[in-house]
């Protein structure tokens, strides 16, 4: 069993849990093209290296961050995105 | 017969054939250079050699012939899906394997019982109506039929009478089937193999160097290659190749999980899926029983099994067919599927002028073998996209012309 930890319930099943795909920069409704908003919304992250996902906490409806290894399937952390805000 | 049988087996020198050649020391240049060894590589350069006259192939392979997704489907056939343009392609798709033994001389082992979608919900059956009319109005076999034939069709079936899994009907689609994934692209090796096309195992694409839009050298473990046109036919890795040539596609890789049981006697005798348990299973020749449902719930890029997985799939097959509970897993397995935003694959041209792309295969590959392979190598030999692959463009997702083919079976598409 995958153990996911929570930032707000702490280490939780992984059945608990939904991931909701790399985590994309909003682009501006105003100044983006037609080319670029479809490339937002049909791409995403698919590199074999560490990725930023959104990930819910089913029970909670609690969403966050996750790091991982989309290699190894290593989770690096789980933060909040104040946390994502905070760092440089 | 019985006699020449018996002289077969008592003869020392018995006439054994191998079917691949040996691979042979890398050219400096080819008319078309096919990555990825596997059932749409080989079936592409099968139509190439036969019907256009095209035999300067080399079909680059990193590792066997065949070993990747072609070794690790559920070896599904069927065209029930829901958009005009899915249906036509994959409908020739079906036709061609009925056809295949023979186009081929090579037993595939096409048996073509029939694929039985059960609904759990009306709402499901509801769906089913509409895919089912789709088909029929594109020719398809296909039909909705109530919860009594399914038991005719699959009589060891739980229908659960009264529980909250009740079979309250089903789809039907008797086109459905299944051939030896292996046969398949043997039987296609071995024809573009006796026409002079080149099979080149464990060699593997490194780069790609491009001039003016068009590739001039493809960059291989084993030397340089220059190349008239250039097709990626990679499975999982589709995504990586089409990147090392500069051309992004709109692919997240997902790994999918499937698992056989110890062999039985023939006792199920149509491919069965649930919608609801995301479940499907097949009996194979040998008598395993055939288990798979949907790919796992985040992208990964490793072929691990998990106990999650499995455990949902035992669940599934248990549930539908109670008597497998003492039955023991055999093997299991998992394969890299290169899923696209509308489940429906990537065919056709791409930014560079030479590169063709037959991607985007997720979790339906195996069944397209021959049609993608006919219709890619037309659209190689005339350097112009089949009308057929037309809707199948990259360009469709900037456009915003998806073909959304998601639902068409258990798993998640």
């Amino acid at each position: 069993m995958k153990i996911l930890t929570c930032p707000m319930n702490g280490p939780r099943n992984i059945n608990e849990f939904q991931c909701f795909g790399p985590v994309k920069n909003d682009p501006d409704p105003a100044t983006t093209s037609d080319a670029d908003w479809a490339r937002h919304l049909f791409r995403a992250d698919n590199s074999r290296g560490v990725i930023t996902e959104w990930w819910r906490h089913v029970p909670s409806n609690y969403f966050f961050l996750a790091e991982r290894n989309a290699t190894t399937n290593e989770v690096i952390r789980t933060f909040t995105p104040q946390d994502a805000e905070a760092r440089p | 017969m019985p006699l020449r049988l018996l002289k077969y087996a008592f003869s020392r020198d018995y006439p054994v054939t191998g079917d691949i050649p040996a691979t042979p020391d890398l050219k400096s240049s080819y008319d078309v250079v096919i990555i990825g060894g596997g059932g749409h590589g080989l079936a592409c350069a099968h139509y190439l050699s036969k019907y256009h006259g095209i035999t300067n192939v080399a079909v680059l392979e990193k590792g066997y012939l065949a070993g990747g997704n072609t070794a690790r489907n559920t070896t599904t056939i069927r065209s029930n899906y829901i958009t005009k343009e899915g249906i036509a392609f994959y409908k020739e798709g079906v036709q061609l394997y009925e056809e295949m033994s023979q186009e081929l001389d090579f037993n595939v082992m096409f048996s073509q019982r029939g694929q039985l979608t059960l609904a759990h919900t009306e709402a499901t059956l509801r769906s089913f109506h509409l895919r089912a009319e789709m088909g029929k109005h594109a020719g398809t076999n296909i039909e909705v039929v109530d919860a009594q034939t399914v038991k005719d069709l699959s009589p060891h079936l739980n229908m659960d009478e009264g529980g909250p899994l009740e079979i309250m009907g089903g789809l039907w689609h008797a086109d459905g089937g299944t051939a030896r994934h292996d046969a398949v692209a043997w039987g296609y090796a071995a024809q573009a193999a006796r026409r002079g096309v080149e099979i080149h195992q464990r060699t593997e694409v490194e780069s790609f160097e491009t001039d003016q839009g068009r590739i001039t050298k493809v960059r291989t473990n084993r030397g340089d290659i220059a190349a008239g046109q250039v097709m990626i036919a990679v499975g999982g890795m589709n995504y990586d190749m089409a990147m090392r040539a500069g051309v992004e596609l709109p692919i997240r890789c997902y790994p999918l999980q499937a698992m056989v049981t110890q062999p039985l006697k023939p006792w199920l005798h149509t491919l069965v899926s649930s919608v609801s348990l995301h479940t499907y299973l097949v009996q194979s020749s040998r008598g395993e029983i055939v288990i798979g449902g949907g790919s796992d719930p985040y992208q990964l890029y490793s072929t691990r099994s998990t106990l999650d997985m499995k455990e949902h799939l035992a669940e599934g097959a248990t549930h539908l067919f109670p008597f497998l509970q003492g039955v023991r897993l055999l093997r299991q397995w998992a394969g890299i599927t290169d899923m696209t935003p509308d489940y429906s694959p990537i065919m056709g041209a791409s930014p560079l002028k030479n590169l063709w792309l037959d991607c985007g295969w997720g979790t339906w590959g195996f069944k397209a073998t021959p049609v993608a392979g006919k219709y890619m190598a037309q659209t190689i030999a005339n350097e112009k996209v089949a009308p057929i692959l037309e809707p199948f463009t990259m360009e469709r997702f900037a456009r915003f012309e998806l073909l959304n083919e998601m639902g068409a079976t258990a798993a998640s598409h």
